[in-house]
């Protein structure tokens, strides 16, 4: 049996209603993504990237068009399956870290697990498990005020990945972040996909899209280009790097 | 359930991280609940030594008074009428079958003289009924007998007033009292009542034989009778009681259909009544004014739970992208609004005893407190939390993931 797609959208729209004028976010658009793959979509602001993002992560339903996820429709699901489905598939990796504040780095990254209802044990000892993939065993107990911005979105990454999910959307990840911690944060998604989780990042930056095998174009609302390319390696730039000034 | 539970400690966590404000929320509800507390325990304090107060006129009561004269158009108080009379009494005992006892009762104010002591009292000739019926006990020594009380015996019966005014520490048991000059052993000291609801000294009195009392103190009349008191064989007896009182009163003075009563008889339990409604008036009142502030009180948590709400907007945008339900995400904010004003209600029941407790002991009440009122103030704030909870949790629930992780 050949495997199916883990992403197939066929004729996705979107269109947004601002008083008298529609706003065409994604015209017809169509899309596979293979499991396993790791996906980079680049696009100016307003191309339509961040609607793509949100309709891929069924946090938007399309106004029009099909979505396959894993080979089921979810195009036309009800809100609650969404949420369902978010919870138990998906890795978010949100612009600007988004952690709850004055919460430690435990508790945020085992927030998903408390939705799923894990019990409490379990919650500790996989959100613990998660930090320690991410380098960040030892800081369980610090508050997001207490790290930096790379350990942030570290937690961040580990709150993607603590429910085990089969695709990570991040946006923008490297978003506010100095080159040498964003080529550490790019080799920590690298390493997550040769896990075997399939791996989409939205940016703005060429060199941040080059650390994906494949390269999505936006523009207008429509897939401008998508081509394969040799991926760079961070573990490998990060060496050549200098360090960073104390 | 664990779904419940695991959402508890999210709530609860959002709280501790804003503890001045969930206090601040919280005290709305802490200032309703006590008021309500303490109003409800000074209504059922007050009514408490209201009952104590009627308790020791004796319950079940009725007195028997003649009835008043008209003359020349001004009418007399009782007494200027026709009098009662032993034959009414009689008729009383024997007629009034909802009655247990019925007692005469004769009265005036006389001096009592030990040695060099005197003290100006009421002295009241009666039967040993008169105890029974006004629920007196002795403290020392024994009231009179019926035989005593038959054959016109100088005894008598003092109350701790009297007794404290002539003998002072001493023992007045088996000494001689001059009544009006007539000299009178004390057989028996009254347990104290204290005062009545209208500030007298119930303990300022003697009570000898009605016999004794007639043949010494008046001239000699033993026909008409002052008054009568008669008590109900229970409380629910008393208006039957008086109904028969009555019924036999207007046979025995013969009236006609058309004739006026020409007695009165007086049924204490109506006066109780009348005073019990007159604090359960004023308490229902103070407790519709704390209800008010409780009222206040939710509209104060509504108001934060939607400024939370507002604040903590991209917190919600999270919760709900990650892929938390709408109604988890109703499920906590409720909670957070609930347990803000459980809270709340808790502190302010302890606050309210505690205040309770204080105006008891300046006011000289009894604390009285039914565990129903704390239930019910619990309760009311519990339900507080959940009716005004609900709107600003239900908002959180509904929000677009996308703009709210994208609010400023």
């Amino acid at each position: 049996m050949v495997p199916k797609p883990i992403i197939q959208l066929a004729g996705i729209t979107k269109t947004y209603k601002t008083g008298e004028v529609e706003v065409h976010a994604l015209i017809d658009v169509d899309l596979v993504v293979e499991s396993g793959e790791m996906v980079a979509i680049m696009g100016p602001s307003g191309s339509g990237k961040s609607t793509l993002m949100n309709v891929l992560g069924c946090l938007d339903r399309p106004t029009k068009g099909s979505y396959l996820f894993e080979g089921h429709e979810v195009a036309t699901l009800q809100k609650r399956e969404l949420s369902a489905l978010r919870l138990s598939a998906f890795g978010f990796v949100f612009q600007g870290f988004q952690l709850i504040a004055r919460t430690s780095a435990l508790d945020n990254v085992a927030l998903p697990l408390v939705y799923a209802d894990v019990p409490s044990g379990e919650r500790r000892k996989r959100a613990e498990v998660a930090l320690g993939r991410v380098g960040l065993a030892g800081r369980e107990d610090h508050t997001p005020a207490q790290l930096s911005g790379g350990q942030q979105q570290r937690v961040a990454i580990a709150r993607a990945l603590v429910n085990r999910p089969r695709l990570i959307l991040a946006d923008e990840p490297t978003g506010a972040l100095d080159t040498r911690t964003s080529v550490e944060v790019l080799g920590l998604l690298q390493s997550l996909h040769k896990t075997g989780i399939t791996i989409v990042i939205v940016t703005h930056e060429p060199d941040i899209a080059a650390y994906a095998a494949r390269r999505l174009v936006v523009r207008d609302g429509r897939i401008l280009c998508d081509d394969k390319q040799v991926p760079h390696d961070a573990a490998a730039d990060l060496a050549a790097l200098p360090e960073k000034a104390a | 359930m664990n779904a419940v539970a695991s959402i508890i400690p999210l709530a609860f966590g959002a709280l501790r991280r804003n503890r001045m404000r969930s206090l601040l929320t919280s005290l709305g509800v802490i200032i309703g609940v006590s008021a309500l507390i303490v109003t409800v325990a000074s209504g059922e304090g007050a009514k408490a030594i209201l009952e104590e107060q009627l308790a020791t006129l004796g319950t079940n009561l009725l007195i028997v008074l003649p009835g008043s004269s008209t003359l020349g158009g001004a009418r007399g108080g009782p007494g200027s009428g026709k009098p009662l009379t032993h034959a009414d009494l009689l008729a009383i005992v024997k007629g009034v079958s909802a009655a247990r006892y019925a007692a005469p009762v004769d009265r005036t104010v006389v001096q009592v003289v030990l040695d060099d002591q005197n003290w100006l009292t009421t002295v009241n000739g009666s039967t040993p009924e008169f105890f029974a019926i006004r629920e007196w006990t002795v403290a020392r020594g024994r009231f009179f007998n019926s035989s005593e009380s038959d054959s016109g015996a100088k005894v008598c019966v003092l109350g701790q007033t009297v007794a404290t005014q002539l003998f002072g520490v001493g023992d007045p048991l088996g000494q001689v009292v001059r009544v009006k000059a007539m000299p009178c052993e004390v057989v028996g000291v009254l347990v104290s009542k204290g005062q009545s609801s209208q500030g007298q000294d119930q303990d300022d009195l003697v009570v000898m034989p009605w016999v004794t009392f007639k043949s010494r103190m008046m001239s000699q009349d033993r026909i008409h009778v002052g008054s009568i008191l008669v008590s109900a064989v229970s409380p629910d007896e008393v208006s039957h009681a008086q109904t028969q009182v009555m019924g036999i009163l207007r046979q025995q003075h013969r009236l006609s259909e058309a004739q006026l009563d020409d007695f009165t008889v007086r049924n204490l339990a109506d006066l109780a009544a009348t005073q019990e409604k007159a604090a359960d008036a004023q308490t229902g009142m103070l407790r519709n004014v704390s209800a008010v502030s409780l009222l206040v009180g939710g509209i104060g948590i509504m108001n934060i739970m939607l400024v939370s709400v507002t604040e903590r907007t991209r917190e919600i945008g999270i919760r709900l992208a990650i892929g938390a339900s709408e109604n988890k995400v109703l499920l906590q904010f409720l909670v957070e609004a609930v347990v803000l004003s459980a809270v709340g209600g808790l502190v302010g029941i302890l606050l309210g005893i505690g205040g309770a407790l204080a105006l008891a002991s300046t006011m000289g009440w009894p604390f009285v407190l039914s565990p129903f009122w704390i239930f019910v103030a619990f309760g009311i704030s519990m339900g507080i939390g959940v009716v005004f909870g609900f709107y600003p949790a239900r908002k959180a629930a509904r929000m677009n993931p996308i703009d709210a992780l994208r609010f400023e």
